[in-house]
């Protein structure tokens, strides 16, 4: 993995700006102009009681849902629509809040697919499997070796991933996405459903990915513990509005934010 | 110990990335490579050659073929036997109109006029999936064959609609005996099998493997839908456009429509789903079991010493691939190659079993 900073985008610039942007689904209005950025190299979480508008924002950041009105810079380029594989292709990767996997492959080709794009043997290369091609896939192989001792997944690399436990999955699923070499990932509630321990593990790999490799994390997440711990900044949603914005310990102490998550109970 | 992992010690990963990984495996292929070209020829006579190898060598081709769009890519066909005509007729006419082709060539194009024509029915996979799909390949199978029926140019205007090939020669060689045939189609299934093996382990077969699981996420991690089904449906219709052409060349001789209908794509899909959905060689176990259990049901009367008349045979036939097919759906859809795994699995622990 290499330390993956933007291309032309310096350390603590805005590498990612959402502007004003508005997405409905016939009568619910899930985003209403929303406005936020994330800068280059911090871990900006986005929180907000549920059915807040959070896993649509994701959507709208990489492409699958494509929102009414507002806008979208990304290292740049601004845009109101594009596919979620351009969107790979622009560098952005993630996670989803229940977990989407290849249930029938093993976690190394799971992680493996992850790096797709940045493979290009042809098709007469990959039958012949031979020189060029053999050397692209141990070469990509070995990357993705890497990636599986960092996560501490190297006992299930042969083991189809519909097999694992809930906890295991949620790590190879991040193990692909880290095989992308992404400048942006996203993470839709990476410990939903963990225990303690296997929080504890997954916070670690957030904190030494955004650390050691420089990748930019924008992280969905419901235990506030976590939240406080890990971001830099945190953007507040509530029934599809942006209440807050700012330092974990700002938010923390806004009354509007402390009224949203009281009215529904946490 | 007969299969044993363990003191193998994999120095590298391009070894790890060989096909046959475990030695015993690769000895496995040594020697169902020696019994093929070698050990086959000793023993088989005519019957033999004509009725088990020859055919279960061409059908695993199309066994393969499917798999890769079906068991891989998880886009059901129901258009295998459309798609065999296809590569039949444009073998057919390859043949015909261009006099002296060289056999390996005529064979290969028709793959490639299989896959252009697989390409455009795989167009609607772009925009249904599951059962739309399958009636839509269903609608290109009844196509197909309609148009090989109706259109008289494709078989040269033969009053009978039945149309019969030539001697084939290859590098001067007639390959005109049964032995010559199966050695010719046997080069053909190694080369092809091993090419497929090849796809589906790189690159390739992780996309439509991701495809089949979970589109969305194939495309957050930047597959095209678009490509990656394509490319299943096209490498899929060329290897059936090519078991097609073998079929009609080398098993049949002279064909009607009629070689390649329904009943060809139904056969071909329970190859795949007995044999192992997703697996390489569980499209040759399908396509041995579906070839040899009706031969098997015929002598059986004669070895029993009970008389059944054929219309009997022929049912029990039925019911027997219709329980292997429900059993195989419910309990192992990974079928034989499934099985065969796990059997390999406990030999290698074997005698400890753990
Ligand atoms: N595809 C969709 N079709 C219709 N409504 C949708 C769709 N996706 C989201 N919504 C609605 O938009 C609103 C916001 O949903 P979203 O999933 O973004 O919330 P969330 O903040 O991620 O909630 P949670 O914490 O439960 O994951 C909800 O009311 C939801 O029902
Ligand atoms: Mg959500």
């Amino acid at each position: 993995m290499r330390a993956s900073a933007g291309q032309g985008v310096a350390a603590g610039d805005i590498v990612l700006s959402v502007e004003d942007v508005s997405l409905g689904f016939g009568g619910v209005q899930a985003l209403t102009g929303v406005s936020f950025d994330i800068r280059n190299g911090e871990i900006r979480a986005i929180i907000g009681p549920n059915g807040a508008g959070k896993t649509s924002m994701l959507n709208v950041i990489n492409g699958f849902y494509h929102p009414q009105s507002g806008r979208i810079t990304f290292k740049g380029k601004t845009r109101s629509k594009m596919r979620p594989y351009e969107a790979a292709r622009g560098g952005i990767a993630r996670t989803f809040q229940n977990v989407a996997l290849f249930k029938g492959m093993t976690a190394l080709d799971n992680i493996m697919a992850g790096r797709t794009l940045k493979m290009h043997r042809g098709v007469l290369w990959q039958i012949l499997r031979v020189g060029p091609a053999l050397a692209e896939e141990v070469e990509h192989r070995l990357k993705v070796e890497e990636i599986i001792d960092f996560l501490e997944i190297a006992h299930i690399r042969k083991i189809p991933v519909g097999r694992l436990p809930y906890g295991l999955q949620k790590r190879v699923e991040l193990g692909r996405a880290l095989a992308m070499e992404p400048n942006l990932l996203l993470l839709d509630e990476p410990m939903a459903g963990m225990n303690l321990e296997e929080k504890e593990d997954m916070s670690r790999f957030i904190i030494d990915v955004n650390n050691h490799f420089g990748t930019t994390i924008a992280l969905i997440e419901h235990d506030m513990g976590v939240v406080m711990d890990l971001s830099d900044r945190v953007v507040v949603l509530d029934y599809g509005r942006k209440i807050a914005d700012g330092t974990p310990d700002d938010v923390k102490r806004d009354q509007k934010v402390i009224d949203a998550y009281l009215g529904v109970g946490h | 110990m007969l299969y044993r992992e363990a003191g193998q010690f994999k120095t590298s990963y391009s070894a790890d990335q060989a096909i046959f990984s475990i030695a015993q495996d690769r000895w496995f292929v040594m020697i169902v490579l020696l019994l093929g070209f070698v050990g086959v020829p000793l023993v088989a006579n005519q019957y033999l050659y004509t009725e088990v190898f020859i055919p279960v060598l061409i059908l695993s081709i199309a066994a393969i073929g499917l798999n890769i769009l079906t068991g891989y890519c998880g886009q059901v066909s129901l258009g295998t036997g459309g798609f065999m005509a296809v590569g039949a007729y444009a073998a057919y006419n390859l043949a015909l109109r261009i006099p002296d082709m060289n056999f390996i060539l005529v064979f290969a194009l028709s793959g490639v006029v299989a896959m252009l024509v697989g390409v455009l029915f795989g167009l609607p996979s772009l925009r249904i999936k599951g059962f739309y799909l399958a009636v839509a390949t269903l609608a290109a199978q009844f196509f197909l064959e309609w148009a090989f029926a109706r259109v008289k140019w494709f078989t040269n205007y033969a009053p009978s609609g039945s149309v019969a090939v030539g001697k084939i020669e290859l590098f001067g060689f007639a390959i005109d005996t049964p032995d010559r045939k199966y050695l010719f189609v046997l080069a053909l299934v190694v080369v092809m099998a091993l090419a497929a093996k090849n796809m589906v382990r790189g690159r390739l077969g992780r996309s439509w493997m991701a495809m089949r699981d979970m589109d969305i996420a194939a495309e957050i991690i930047g597959i095209r839908p678009l490509n990656a089904k394509l490319s299943a449906f096209a490498v899929s219709s060329f290897y059936i456009g090519v078991a097609g052409a073998l079929w009609g060349f080398l098993r049949l001789g002279s064909w009607e429509p009629l070689a390649f209908d329904i009943n060809r794509s139904f056969q071909v899909l329970f190859m795949i789903i007995i044999g192992g959905l997703g697996s390489i060689l569980g499209s040759f176990l399908g396509a041995a079991f579906i070839i040899l259990v009706p031969i098997f049901l015929n002598q059986l009367p004669h070895l029993l010493g009970i008389p059944l008349s054929t219309a009997a045979v022929s049912h029990i036939e039925f019911m027997v691939f219709g329980a292997m097919i429900v059993f195989f759906l419910i309990v192992e859809p990974n079928g034989f190659a499934r099985l065969w795994a796990i059997a390999k699995e406990k030999l290698r622990l074997w005698p400890f079993p753990y």
